[in-house]
């Protein structure tokens, strides 16, 4: 991945739009293979939650996105009716850890990234 | 939260919280045509003559219908009131006219239908029949692109289906019936002719898989061919020896006939088709995979071929959804 420089995004330091869609198939690939959370994406078509991840994923790196608290709270609402909580959120956080590792992103960067998704946790879990 | 309305023709309908543009047509005893309210089959296409529709409501759409507002009714779920018509419809059909019909096993026909224009389509791809009261289904082509006027088809009956017991006992040689321009994005392109494929299909499954197979191997494709095809039972199977016919023809194309229950016949392995595949061919990485019939097994080896190491583009299917879940 491309070297820091000062006045660079995070989204940008990671390698912008090109390393999402390299860190979309690995991360779903992941997520899907987990056996603690893989029923939650059971009834949803395979296309649509490709592209649902890449938001997720833009959202995290720091990329463009329009999303609000209240829109993550209103996607996992039905997830949370089917018992979505911390357990589940933390496996996803070591996917999105475990991607950009294999991805060679730097530590420091995983930790920026890390502390994004970790923000949403209350919207995501619905509380 | 506002109300959203849906003006069609002076007719006012109110869309519920969480429900379709077609489920409220319906709900409102609108005539709207529809087949599998799941996106597939097209028959439901609607235009929005003010505001663009949602983008989830344009899924596998032409880009020109995208760009005049068409979408589908039964994926729609309304972000603002619209204006809508229904006529217009760009779905075109040409008569046809049915010239062979015989069995295939006890539950399928094999229908043949002479098209009065000929037909651009993709092996793969499935049009929508309309009977003359106006009742449509769709169903997948089963041959290659070599007669594009004599199309074939291969239905299954289903106990209560309005349009397959229809076809099975009222529909007879010589009749007519409307065929529409193909659609559907599940089909075969002669390009990396050395690509490996995979074909799932159940029951019926085997029609579109069988225009896909003849349509390669029309084209010398080089990669190694496998197909499997399943039913819960031998009786539900058919064309196991045009297939091992084609199979000792073609050094690459791999067929393995499965039955899910009941006792196997030799040559035939125990499982379902996409559980024998998956076993046979564990590294998927690379391959194209066509995924037909029960949306269950469709749903599910699509995960499948996808956790194996195929990539999401590289997945082609088509669930065979009827109105109803009863189909098994
Ligand atoms: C893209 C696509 C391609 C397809 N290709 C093929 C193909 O190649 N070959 C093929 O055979 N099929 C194919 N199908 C399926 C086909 O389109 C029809 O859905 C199927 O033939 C059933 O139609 P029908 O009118 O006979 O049954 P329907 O009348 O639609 O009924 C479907 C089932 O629901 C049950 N049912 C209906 N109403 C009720 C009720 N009120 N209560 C309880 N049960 C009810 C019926 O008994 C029946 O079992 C395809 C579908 C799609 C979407
Ligand atoms: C780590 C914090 C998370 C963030 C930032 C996040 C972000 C998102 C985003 C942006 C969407 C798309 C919303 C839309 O446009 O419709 C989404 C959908 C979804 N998320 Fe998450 N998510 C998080 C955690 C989780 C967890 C822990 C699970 C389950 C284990 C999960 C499962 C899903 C599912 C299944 C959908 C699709 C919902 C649907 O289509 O009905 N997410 N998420
Ligand atoms: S696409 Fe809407 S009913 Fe089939």
């Amino acid at each position: 991945m491309s070297e820091a420089t000062p006045n660079q995004s995070l989204f940008e330091q990671i390698g912008g739009e090109a390393a999402v869609n390299a860190a979309v198939d690995i991360f779903y690939r992941k997520v899907l293979a987990d056996y603690r959370i893989n029923r939650f994406f059971d009834n949803v078509d395979m296309e649509q939650q490709a592209a649902k991840q890449k938001a997720f994923l833009t959202m995290a790196f720091g990329g463009p996105n329009n999303y609000t608290g209240t829109d993550m709270r209103n996607a996992h609402a039905r997830l949370v009716k089917m018992g979505l909580d911390d357990s589940h959120f933390d496996a996803v956080m070591e996917h999105l850890g475990g991607t950009l590792k294999e991805l060679n992103v730097s530590d420091n960067l995983i930790a920026q990234v890390a502390a994004i998704a970790e923000s949403t946790r209350n919207d995501v879990l619905g509380r | 939260m506002a109300l959203k309305k849906i003006l069609l023709d002076e007719h006012e309908t109110v869309c519920q919280e969480g429900e379709t543009v077609l489920e409220a047509l319906l709900r409102d005893n609108v005539d709207i045509p529809f087949s599998c309210k799941q996106g597939a089959c097209q028959s439901c296409m609607v235009r929005s003559l003010d505001v663009p529709p949602p983008a989830h409501a344009q899924k596998g759409l032409k880009d020109v219908l995208c760009k005049q507002n068409h979408f589908l009714a039964c994926l729609c779920y309304p972000e603002q009131s619209m204006s809508i018509t229904l006529g217009h419809q760009p779905e075109y059909f040409t008569e046809g006219a049915v010239i062979a019909k015989e069995l295939l096993n006890p539950e399928t026909v094999l229908l043949t239908i002479q098209c009065k224009d000929a037909l651009d389509y993709y092996a793969g791809q499935f049009v929508n029949l309309k009977r003359a009261d106006g009742l449509i289904r769709s169903y997948s082509i089963a041959n290659s692109r070599r007669h594009a006027e004599k199309l074939t088809f291969h239905i299954r009956r289903l106990a209560g289906g309005k349009f397959s017991e229809w076809v099975h006992q009222e529909l007879n040689v010589g009749d007519t019936i409307s065929v529409s321009d193909p659609q559907g994005l599940c089909y075969y392109l002669p390009d990396k002719m050395e690509q490996s494929l995979l074909l799932i299909g159940t029951g019926s499954g085997l029609a579109p898989l069988a225009g896909i197979i003849h349509e390669a191997l029309e084209h010398g494709h080089t990669g190694e061919i496998h197909l499997y095809h399943g039913s819960r039972e031998v009786d539900g199977l058919y064309w196991i020896d045009e297939m091992r016919e084609l199979a000792e023809t073609y050094e690459n194309f791999h067929y393995t006939p499965c039955v899910s229950r009941g006792d196997a016949l030799e040559g035939v392995a125990q499982g379902r088709a996409n559980d024998v595949a998956m076993a046979n061919i564990p590294d998927l990485k690379g391959w194209r995979v066509y995924l037909c019939g029960h949306p269950d097994m469709v749903n599910q080896a699509k995960r499948m071929a996808y956790l194996n190491g195929a990539s999401l583009q590289d997945i082609y299917s088509d669930a065979f959804h009827v109105a109803s879940p009863t189909l098994d």
